[in-house]
């Protein structure tokens, strides 16, 4: 009766999403980060000049996140967002800060250090939200009848903490390596020398995750353990990403770092993907069970067909506009 | 004290929906302003039109920013709140509000740093271009969204099946009934938004003799689009009426403080409405002039909200003087358009000072109009969300709690009383410096391409600056 399988075509769609999304607004979260270890206040303009033509385009892959996940997979959406009730606040309330901060700290002069504060804050708690969202998904939902019937707080576990702080550390590597990108002179070095701890960190915390996470559910342990199967490539594509991002930065290499951490970034998602793979509302609930309507899915479907080229042109654009070094006092041209 | 999910939930949506819709309404109308700036200052080379609209798009980059920050909160309100109707009408809202993200949102997006920062990096004619297209994308945005609830007002072209909306006529469902008039009702609002902020703040500079000639021209023009537009608002609010009187006659009987179903009903001027005892107190009223308006006749019959059972009927009070409020202020608003073209007659609109004042008065008066006019028509349709198909009660998260809904709803006070009161601030900033001195352009190479930065003016005001000269560059 279906031509196509378009939940399957869908869950592709949403996980392109969300990738983008984690990749994107991933550096300029991890920007703001480490903005309060920055050498100085000269090198945070440089910092925040460096991520501002680009962030609020990042953020709204996210605002099409929710409502893409709402058209495609609208039990997704009424199952997690109550489940995730004071996560998703802490969420908001931080993307807020530090969106505003983008506008208020250049006006600023004696105020300027709140709004330093305010990006950073911002950052950081956006950042643990989205880790523990990660950690919550692996938990899975207590649910009955398609509805979430859990306690407000059940999502804050040692796990979900963990989670929340590999996705700290994960997002200031991605910053650290952005900056070695984009700056130069002592900013870049500055980026050089936190790049190497920043991978430590993140390989300790996702190396504790990556034990972990079979524990938390039979089914994960299974997919992993019960036969040796070609999944376990991606951990080991990881751990080449990791080492070329170590060889990258010794031998100074501007470009490598950020393109290696992506390449850290995408397998470590893959990873995780494929440890639930084809449920989206673990443990109960499977992409084809979380689908909308038939119609509604295609109805979007071909009219996506025809919008995102054209916004993935205006993006690739703007990029454009603002390619190149960023430097001290100088901003764009 | 038993904390009630439902109603803090429903305070928690007024509070977040109201705070958003007071700014894109009104740069809706100002997008179309400045590109119609644009569209001057390309043909006619003067740099007049230069210099109102950069002073217009930095007051844009300001209230867009505020716009955007409050609306992310939005597109998450429908899951954390209200899953179960996020559930049920995800068939038809979802591909509605992407739609929305994908045709509007990015246009916006990518355009307005066009718009702010590209005046002398691109061509004029693609800077024209650029402002244009953000206009479009505000119109575009409002049309999704608003189908989105004229859906829920009127619902069409969908059929409930076990608790779920599915769509059975895409047409019938983003033109339901009563999506045409509400679309073109608050267009309408957009414009009468922007031109009375204009017209006002340009009435204000005035008043202190600040750049006259600019000022006047943006006075004389909006002076003008109200005067059309200001009395053709309230023939189509009429339509709107009328439309609402087909679909959902309850809400017009609680707009009307009207409880029996009857003829020859009165038009109320003032009246306590008393639901509990289904009448009203103190009653003022027109004769029969409610069933002229409605029926176009005398003795025409007007429905009752008693009609419906009373778990079935709306908050009467909020619904009858909100209307009363809109209708009031919309009153005023064409009396200032009029008065305008009296004054007009003798060249004296823009220094007969009185009239000034007035106008600046008149500049946040359009704000109220927009919320107690969304007032009426949300409030009216409660208890329902999909008018006769799903209440607010079904709609609401199952596992959310009264102290959940409560923590966020004080979170959120807290969290935009602090933001946009900072935002609120910097925009009567941008209002004192004016349109004067536009020497910091050549610094503007060190702003980083956002809306706000787009205004360069400092966050404090210095203690050595004087009127219409600009703080010296923030930290640089």
């Amino acid at each position: 009766m279906e031509l196509f399988d378009l939940p399957l075509i869908w869950a592709f769609i949403i996980g392109f999403g969300i990738i983008m999304y984690v990749l994107m607004d991933g550096f300029d979260l991890g920007v703001g980060i480490l903005f309060p270890f920055a050498p100085n206040e000269e090198a945070r303009d440089t910092m925040m000049n460096s991520v501002a033509p680009v962030w609020d385009g990042n953020e709204t892959w996210l605002v099409l996140g929710g409502a893409g996940l709402l058209a495609a997979f609208p039990m997704v959406y009424s199952i997690f967002l109550p489940a995730l009730y004071i996560g998703v606040f802490l969420l908001l309330a931080g993307l807020i800060f530090r969106g505003v901060a983008f506008e208020f700290r250049f006006k600023a002069r004696t105020s300027r250090y709140l709004w330093n504060w305010a990006f950073a804050g911002g950052s950081t708690v956006a950042s643990f939200a989205q880790g523990a969202v990660v950690g919550a998904y692996i938990q899975g939902f207590e649910t009955a009848n398609g509805v979430y019937v859990g306690g407000a707080l059940d999502w804050l576990t040692p796990f979900t903490v963990l989670t929340g702080l590999g996705m700290l550390a994960g997002y200031a590597l991605l910053g650290s390596t952005w900056l070695i990108m984009k700056t130069e002179g002592y900013l870049q070095q500055w980026a050089y020398k936190i790049t190497l701890p920043l991978l430590l960190a993140v390989l300790v915390v996702f190396g504790i995750i990556g034990v972990w996470t079979p524990f938390v559910d039979e089914m994960v342990r299974e997919r992993w353990f019960s036969n040796l199967s070609i999944i376990w490539i991606l951990p080991v594509l990881t751990l080449l990403c990791a080492i070329q991002i170590y060889r990258s930065v010794r031998d100074r290499k501007d470009g490598m770092p950020f393109v290696a951490t992506m390449g850290l970034f995408i397998t470590t998602y893959l990873g995780l993907v494929v440890s639930r793979w084809p449920y989206v509302v673990p443990p109960e609930y499977t992409l084809w069970e979380a689908a909308s309507a038939y119609e509604s899915q295609l109805f979007l479907l071909l009219g996506l067909l025809f919008v995102i080229p054209i916004v993935l042109v205006y993006t690739a654009w703007t990029y454009w506009v603002f390619r190149g070094k960023v430097r001290a006092g100088e901003g764009y041209h | 004290m038993e904390l009630d999910p439902l109603i803090l939930s429903r305070i928690q949506f007024a509070f977040v929906v109201s705070f958003h819709a007071i700014f894109p309404v009104f740069t809706i109308g100002l997008a179309s302003y400045i590109a119609v700036l644009e569209g001057l200052a390309f043909k006619t080379e003067n740099p007049l039109w230069v210099k109102l609209s950069a002073f217009w798009t930095k007051v844009f980059a300001v209230v867009f920013g505020m716009g955007v920050v409050s609306g992310i909160v939005m597109s998450f309100q429908f899951g954390t709140n209200w899953s179960n109707f996020a559930q049920a009408s995800a068939n038809f809202l979802g591909p509605i509000l992407s739609y929305e993200v994908v045709t509007a949102f990015f246009l916006e997006a990518a355009f307005l740093g066009v718009l702010l920062f590209g005046r002398d990096k691109v061509p004029a004619g693609v800077h024209l271009f650029a402002a244009i297209m953000v206009a479009t994308g505000t119109f575009i945005s409002s049309f999704w969204i608003l189908s989105a609830n004229s859906w829920m007002q009127t619902p069409a072209g969908t059929e409930l099946r076990d608790g779920v909306f599915y769509v059975t006529s895409w047409s019938e469902a983003i033109f339901n009934p009563s999506f045409p008039y509400r679309f073109a009702h608050m267009a309408l609002a957009s414009f009468l938004t922007g031109g009375f902020v204009v017209a006002g703040v340009s009435a204000w500079y005035l008043l202190l003799g600040r750049e006259v000639e600019a000022n006047k021209k943006a006075l004389s023009m909006c002076l003008w689009l109200l005067l059309f537009i200001a009395p053709a608002q309230a023939v189509l609010g009429d339509f709107h009426g009328l439309n609402t009187l087909e679909h959902q006659p309850t809400k017009v009987a609680a707009m009307e403080g009207n409880w029996e179903t009857s003829r020859n009903v009165p038009l109320l001027l003032f009246a306590i409405p008393d639901q509990e005892n289904q009448r009203n107190l103190y009653e003022v009223g027109i004769p029969s002039l409610a069933s002229f308006i409605l029926t176009h006749e005398w003795d025409g019959e007007v429905p009752g909200v008693s009609a419906v059972p009373v778990d079935e009927q709306p908050p009467v009070a909020i619904v009858f003087w909100s209307f009363r409020v809109m209708v009031g202020i919309g009153l005023l608003m064409i009396a200032f358009a009029v008065t305008g073209l009296v004054l007009r007659a003798g060249g004296r609109y823009w220094r007969t000072s009185w009239f000034l004042q007035g106008m600046r008065f008149m500049s946040i008066a359009p704000f109220f109009a927009v919320l107690t006019g969304w007032f009426v028509t949300e409030v009216g349709r409660a208890p329902w969300l999909v008018y006769g198909q799903m209440t607010q009660a079904e709609a609401l998260t199952p596992s959310l709690t009264g102290g959940m809904a409560l923590f966020t709803l004080i979170g959120y006070i807290v969290v935009y009383a602090l933001v946009f009161s900072a935002g609120v601030y910097y925009l009567m900033r941008v209002l004192y410096v004016g349109l004067e001195d536009r020497d910091e352009d050549e610094h503007e190479a060190e702003r980083p391409k956002r809306p706000f930065s787009a205004a360069h003016v400092p966050f404090e005001i210095d203690e050595d600056e004087h009127h219409g000269k600009p703080a010296s560059q923030g930290g640089h």
